[in-house]
């Protein structure tokens, strides 16, 4: 496997593709969260709400976009990870994760990262600092 | 409507990195590396055990923040900002906390937006901040004009 240090501005970590957002996902997050708010898991109330089905949870999108990290972290760890939610993810919504290398020196590598829909929208983007450890 | 509340805090509270909760929190986002609940794979790690994803954070207890009345509905998640001094541990003792950082208004194409900056903070025992867990949260003017009256 490549080191994080490799990789160098302007190139990108190997893009990850979810499954299509199943229930069961949004049902798995509210339980392992405690975000339990009915808009991500009950279409009623989802409607009630105005939207035109369940959610996901922007907080689990913005979990799954931070995997992309996890095979590093012998190397360092994400010491700030910011994102802006965009626009929704609906069920069946295939969602794309991405991170690209902005800029680095001997102690961090910043990454812009993004989440983009089967429509090719960006459903959530930042910035994340991978700090490296010595 | 929330700029009386800029400043207030709530009491510490006590949390564990627990272990079953990590791995549940792991296989939700579908992360479940083994850095993360596989003890042998931690004790071989740098770490010498295992650690959280970075957005763990969002379960923990932070307490409630006296005076501050949030509407039930119609909150939108608009950022979310996470800084660490370091993965948390899992087994790990953390006393939490939240602040209001601040708010303000602005004018938008949906009317007069409301956006409220709330910091879920984590200290170990010694008083060491470890992280910080940042959300904006926006009320839009349907919501708040509901809750003026």
């Amino acid at each position: 496997m490549t080191t994080i240090r490799e990789w160098q501005v302007g190139q990108s970590l190997p893009e990850v593709t979810l499954p299509p957002v199943s229930r069961l996902d949004l049902i798995k997050y509210a339980g392992a969260s405690g975000d339990y708010n009915p808009i991500h898991t009950i279409d009623d109330e989802a409607k009630k709400a105005g939207l035109p089905g369940i959610i996901a949870h922007g907080m689990w999108t913005m979990g799954n976009l931070a995997k992309l990290f996890t095979p590093y972290y012998e190397e360092g760890f994400v010491q700030d990870y910011f994102v802006r939610f965009q626009s929704m993810v609906f069920l069946n919504d295939v969602v794309t994760l991405k991170a690209t290398v902005k800029e680095k020196d001997d102690k961090a590598i910043r990454f812009m990262v993004a989440a983009v829909n089967q429509h090719g929208k960006e459903v959530i983007k930042g910035e994340a600092v991978f700090s490296l450890y010595e | 409507m929330y700029q009386n509340d800029i400043g207030k805090q709530s009491a510490k509270v006590k949390n564990v990195v627990e272990r079953g909760a990590v791995k549940k929190f792991a296989e939700a986002i579908g992360d479940l590396n083994p850095i993360y609940w596989d003890e042998e794979t931690g004790k071989r790690s740098r770490y010498g055990r295992n650690i959280a994803p970075p957005t763990f954070p969002r379960v923990f207890d932070y307490g409630v923040i006296e005076g501050l009345k949030l509407p039930a509905k119609g909150l939108i998640h608009g950022e979310q900002r996470f800084h660490y001094k370091r993965p948390l541990f899992v087994g790990e003792e953390l006393y939490c906390y939240a602040e209001v950082k601040d708010y303000y208004e602005k004018q938008s194409s949906m009317g007069q937006l409301g956006f409220l900056v709330i910091a879920n903070n984590g200290e170990d025992a010694d008083g060491n901040l470890l992280f910080t867990s940042t959300s904006t949260i926006i009320i839009n003017e349907a919501v708040r004009k509901a809750m003026s009256v």
